[in-house]
């Protein structure tokens, strides 16, 4: 005889009584703009630094009608992205995509898509470390006295620094911002062309941090503005090249290799981006056919 | 010379379970005066400059500052936030180890900036400038301004420590044993500097030393501490040349004459 058996797991993994708790934890984070609420993190399927804050943010919030995309550099098909979109089409059976429009939440790792975001969508971010402050101050004591007293001097210590050393600001990606004038945030580490995405955006925006168990958030049409210097504004990088796939310009650029004589091309590094334009009948350059990889091809026709 | 103490300690008490760290400690420091604290290792200096810096709690006792809206508040009574934009900013605090007190992952120009950023200066050419101004008034090159103060001196580095205290004007600065691990000859150039910078920004120092000619050179009052309790104080004048206590004869007559 057959005894009749539980499910395996709960509904999206985690067990109601945890969901409850990092639903709390992020209406606080919500209430309070760029504030980091602490929660109790729990341990993931996953190694640390895979996303276990996003995924415990996502599973916290999934319902069955939900469409789930999950997005690692831009890009829906990296080990990371799969891993944690098979994970919860397994656990929690929602339907998944690819595409940015369809998706109701989307679980990212260093990129917002390219597609603006729109109201009713929630953006989920993996954070590896959520404290803007850590690299100059390592006590947590300390930061949180200084987040509390908005004592954000070192901020601008960092960015200085840039400067001298390197004639501009020279932080690419995680570039600090100040939510709503009040808490500086780390957005993660986002490219900061990304940045301006995150000013006013329509979507809910939340941030998880799975092994500094931390949360914070964004809500919809918060004023999120980079730091800098008067007489050094925010500037976000600009690219030369057009996508070699789908032609698109402004957008923000992987630069591929492709062969070992300096062969190389640039593609978008939003995927879905990518093949939207493709599939509307954009076409970019293709394959860098010039210098030593010409000859190499050439010889091969 | 305004005739209101810049600066008030009665009864100031600290102690450690039941070790007394310092105790009954009454004085005034007047605005533009150097009060030299002494007396030998263990006898309550830096304990009691602590204290007074709020750097440590104190048992019991009072410390009265005059703001510059000339409030004279107890410590105690000023929040956490008035308190740490004070030391940011009218206060400053020398470290007998410059690495204690600079920022040694940045460059000297970010060093001495830092207080600049931190009330609020957001202009990258402005907080350059005064940085390298500041440098040159203590004496180092403003070519050096992008280099790390691990490629610095001894000496250099506590003249860096030094600019990045004063930057914003301070009224009452704190040092603990500024010259104690530099050599003699680069001690006379610190000292030097401290003198001129002191008497030119009207500053009130309340320094602590071991070293008595440091005391001798640079301050007006001298206490003299022993076991946590202050055994003599005055003029330094007056206290070296005609000690009274048993304990500064002791330390005056300890000085080598040369």
């Amino acid at each position: 005889m057959k005894k009749p058996s539980l499910p395996a797991y709960n509904f999206a993994y985690l067990d109601e009584q945890t969901k409850r708790m990092i639903r709390r934890a992020i209406l606080k984070a919500i209430a309070i703009p760029g504030y980091q609420v602490p929660f109790a993190s729990r341990e993931m399927p996953m190694p640390y630094g895979w996303g276990t804050g996003g995924v415990q943010v996502t599973a916290s919030i999934l319902g069955p009608d939900d469409v789930l995309k999950v997005i690692d550099q831009g890009a829906d098909d990296t080990t990371n992205a799969v891993s944690i979109r098979d994970f919860f089409a397994k656990v929690a059976d929602v339907a998944t995509t690819t595409r940015t429009t369809d998706a109701t939440i989307i679980q990212t790792r260093h990129r917002i898509p390219e597609t603006p975001l729109t109201q009713g969508q929630i953006i989920v971010y993996q954070v590896p470390i959520p404290e803007p402050l850590r690299f100059l101050e390592p006590r947590e004591t300390e930061t949180r006295v200084m987040h509390a007293l908005e004592e954000y001097g070192l901020v601008h210590v960092k960015l200085y620094e840039d400067i001298a050393q390197h004639g501009h600001i020279a932080t690419t990606y995680a570039y600090p911002v100040k939510v709503e004038g009040r808490y500086v945030m780390d957005p993660s580490p986002i490219p900061k062309f990304d940045n301006p995405k995150m000013h006013r955006s329509p979507a809910l925006q939340l941030f998880g941090a799975g092994r500094e168990k931390r949360i914070y958030a964004l809500p919809p049409f918060t004023n999120v503005i980079s730091l800098d210097f008067e007489d050094h504004p925010f500037k976000v990088q600009r690219f030369e090249s057009r996508c070699a796939l789908c032609d698109a310009q402004d957008v923000y650029m992987d630069e591929v290799i492709t062969d070992d004589r300096g062969g190389r091309m640039f593609v978008c590094s939003d995927t879905d981006h990518c093949e939207t334009r493709r599939s509307e009948g954009y076409q970019g350059a293709g394959l860098p056919q010039h210098g030593a990889a010409k000859a190499d091809w050439e010889a091969a026709q | 010379m305004n005739s209101d103490p810049i600066l008030s300690v009665r009864k100031l008490e600290k102690r450690y379970g039941n070790f007394i760290g310092c105790t009954d400690i009454s004085f005034d420091v007047w605005p533009g005066e150097v009060v030299a604290i002494v007396g030998e290792s263990g006898s309550g200096k830096t304990t009691l400059l602590n204290c007074i810096s709020t750097r440590m709690e104190r048992s019991s006792g009072e410390i009265r500052y005059r703001m510059r809206d000339r409030r004279y508040p107890d410590l105690a009574e000023l929040s956490e936030a008035e308190l740490r934009f004070l030391m940011r900013t009218d206060w400053g605090f020398v470290h007998q180890n410059p690495a204690d007190g600079l920022r040694m992952q940045v460059s000297a120009g970010a060093n001495v900036g830092e207080r600049l950023m931190a009330i609020g200066d957001r202009n990258y050419g402005e907080i350059r400038r005064r940085a390298s101004d500041w440098l040159e008034r203590v004496e180092i090159a403003a070519t050096r301004i992008d280099d790390m103060p691990v490629s610095f001196s001894g000496g250099m580095r506590q003249r860096l420590q030094i600019a990045r205290n004063l930057v914003t004007h301070p009224r009452l600065i704190f040092m603990d044993e500024p010259t104690g691990g530099l050599d003699v000859s680069v001690q006379a150039r610190v000292l030097d500097l401290l003198r001129m910078l002191v008497s030119d920004l009207s500053l009130s120092v309340i320094i602590v030393t071991h070293d008595l000619a440091v005391a001798r050179l640079l301050s007006q009052r001298m206490i003299v501490m022993k076991s946590g309790r202050i055994v003599e104080q005055g003029l330094t004048d007056r206290v070296m040349d005609d000690p009274s206590h048993p304990y500064t004869q002791l330390l005056v007559a300890s000085i080598l004459e040369n």
